[in-house]
């Protein structure tokens, strides 16, 4: 069942367009990973499907509920959500009066505000810290009790802006297990941005990759990493090689593609004539002598021309008549006693080339 | 003996205070009552006032602080003066009959430190930032109890701004002079008396009324960064 479906969004800030032509529905029970560079709009985009502030124009269905023809139903509506902001947010009380705020604008009883705040402290790991006062707490537990703040209110959507971006790692293991658990245990729907491209993908069961205000591609973790659709998300998700090439013939459901002077088989139809490359450097398989036998499409003599350490990992750059990079351990590319300057040999299946038109958005 | 006239003043203030000097204690008294009586009829009128600006959007927002602000300025004795107009027999209010009471300096003390008192609260509120405020709407406050939270949570800075226009009203000489004119055992305060008796080379008493001027306005500082520190 769908719980969000936001239609042609479009926020304007005076002269500024932060969001324009958003399209995204949100189906009940997932996990939906909002990734894309500082200033796309994540946080802006959460903050109007939160109902914190109104869209300058589209269509925003909440809970099945109209909200641009019901502007009386947004406070019941935003009770039955919850937010988790980037920036550890603390009101200046004690760490018990923290949590309970949004029970208490809900009218709870005291004896149930009582026993929640203490169940959702325990959970956290926060219970020694009741009585303290939350601005005196350290970045990571004031961001734990901003979080409890939030699930004590049971929210069914859960939304969270960059929770994780100024924690320290064992903060951050926290918050995304208990992210995952009420998932998976209490079936809540939620939406997380992050500019960790591998927490998106730990956590996601589906992402929306927002470029310049409106969200470009929406996906299985999969299909984004591995089959962006422009070369901006290819960029921005992280692929090593995005190079230029022209569709040279098609047969079979294989295009070939001459980049530079190699010719490269993609299993991708041809979406355009003049196209960009796209792929991932860990799908190449570097080898120190011609393989015997080789299933994939695409074997190429090359030669090192450069290494890059990426810890644990190497960039291998080689020139096979195209510059590829190659992504390899660090451990395997010393075995292999890779060097630049080394003959060597490149290969790759037709299903890793993935091709996008040049001249798209 | 014929010591340093200031050296015989110091000790014959110490002696008027650790005595309670009668005349001593009334003036202090006084004093305290008419700035305190101000700054609660101030605080009473401008803080509602001041969380009025914040909250609303109207236009002109910008314009009415940024007069605010330039009234923090305001020369006293431009407000005793012009108090003094509206409060003579020739004023509006003459049938007040506050002119030279203490009546009369609280009204024109709560009309000097106003301006200050709203301005003070609308930066005091403003120093709740957006993410704040986004947090509060998003844990499903209404307005009202949104801005009860905003509130509660700038309280500390609002009790700075009260004890800071305390600390103008208590120091400040132009009003009280104008409208209470420092009658002795009616209208003289801290800072009239000081001005009067020094005026007269009555050192002992001044630099006595002095030292306990300066020790309420210490006081107001230490509470202020007490409060500030939270």
């Amino acid at each position: 069942m769908v719980i969000i479906e936001a239609r042609d969004i479009r926020k304007v800030y005076g002269n500024l367009e932060v969001l324009h032509d958003v399209d995204l529905s949100v189906e009940e029970g997932e996990i939906l990973g909002l990734i894309g560079p500082s200033g796309s709009g994540k946080s802006t985009l959460l903050r109007i499907l939160d109902l914190i502030e109104p869209p300058s124009g589209g269509e925003l269905s909440v809970f099945g509920t109209d909200t641009v023809a019901e502007r009386s139903r947004w406070l019941d509506l935003r009770r039955r959500m919850g937010m988790l902001f980037q920036r550890p947010i603390v009101f200046n009380a004690s760490v018990y009066d923290n949590v309970a705020m949004g029970l208490r604008y809900r009218g709870v009883s005291g004896s149930d505000i009582d026993r929640k705040v203490k169940e959702a402290l325990d959970a956290v790991g926060l219970s020694r810290y009741i009585k303290s006062r939350a601005t005196d707490l350290s970045g990571g537990e004031q961001q734990r009790v901003a979080l409890s703040r939030v699930l004590v209110t049971d929210p069914e959507i859960l939304f969270l802006d960059e929770p994780t971006a100024n924690l320290d790692p064992g903060s951050t293991a926290t918050i995304e297990r208990i992210v995952a658990d009420l998932n998976r245990e209490a079936g809540m729907t939620v939406l997380i941005s992050t500019h960790d491209l591998a927490q998106g993908q730990r956590l996601a069961h589906r992402i929306a990759v927002m470029i310049e205000g409106t969200v470009a591609q929406a996906g299985s973790p999969h299909a984004v990493f591995h089959e962006p659709g422009s070369r901006k998300i290819a960029g921005f998700v992280g692929v090593q090689n995005i190079i230029p090439g022209r569709i040279v013939s098609r047969q079979g459901g294989l295009t070939t593609v001459a980049a530079k002077d190699r010719r490269i088989i993609s299993a991708t139809p041809s979406p355009a004539d003049e196209v960009f490359v796209v792929i991932r450097g860990e799908d190449i398989s570097l080898h120190r002598r011609e393989p015997g036998y080789e299933e994939a499409e695409n074997l190429f003599p090359a030669r090192v021309t450069a290494i890059e350490s990426m810890a644990p990992f190497v960039n291998v750059t080689v020139d096979c008549g195209c510059d590829l990079v190659v992504l390899m351990p660090a451990r395997r590319a010393e075995a292999l006693e890779i060097h630049v300057g080394m003959e060597v040999w490149v290969s790759l299946p037709a299903k890793v080339v993935h091709l996008v038109p040049q001249n798209g958005p | 003996m014929n010591g340093n006239p200031i050296v015989e003043g110091f000790i014959e203030a110490i002696r008027l205070i650790v005595s309670l000097d009668p005349q001593v204690v009334e003036i202090t008294i006084r004093s305290l009552y008419v700035s305190l009586t101000a700054t609660f009829f101030a605080a009473l009128i401008a803080l509602p006032l001041g969380a009025l600006i914040y909250f609303y959007e109207f236009r002109g927002k910008h314009a009415v602080v940024s007069t605010l602000q330039t009234l923090y300025a305001l020369p006293t004795v431009i407000v005793g003066l012009v108090m003094f107009l509206l409060l003579s027999n020739i004023g509006p209010f003459g049938f007040l009959r506050l002119l030279y009471t203490p009546g009369g300096m609280i009204v024109t003390q709560t009309v000097l430190i106003i301006p200050l008192l709203m301005g003070l609260t609308v930066s005091a509120l403003s120093g709740i930032d957006r993410d704040k405020r986004y947090t509060i709407t998003a844990l499903g406050a209404s307005r009202l109890q949104t801005i009860v939270t905003i509130i509660v949570e700038s309280r500390f800075a609002v009790m700075s701004s009260v004890l800071l226009g305390f600390g103008r009203a208590i120091s400040e000489v132009g009003t009280v002079m104008i409208i209470g004119g420092n009658i002795r055992g009616a209208t003289r305060v801290l800072t009239t008396a000081i001005a009067l008796n020094t005026s007269m080379a009555n050192y002992s008493v001044s630099i006595a009324l002095g030292i306990i001027l300066l020790a309420v306005a210490l006081g107001v500082n230490i509470a202020l960064s007490l409060v500030q520190r939270r």
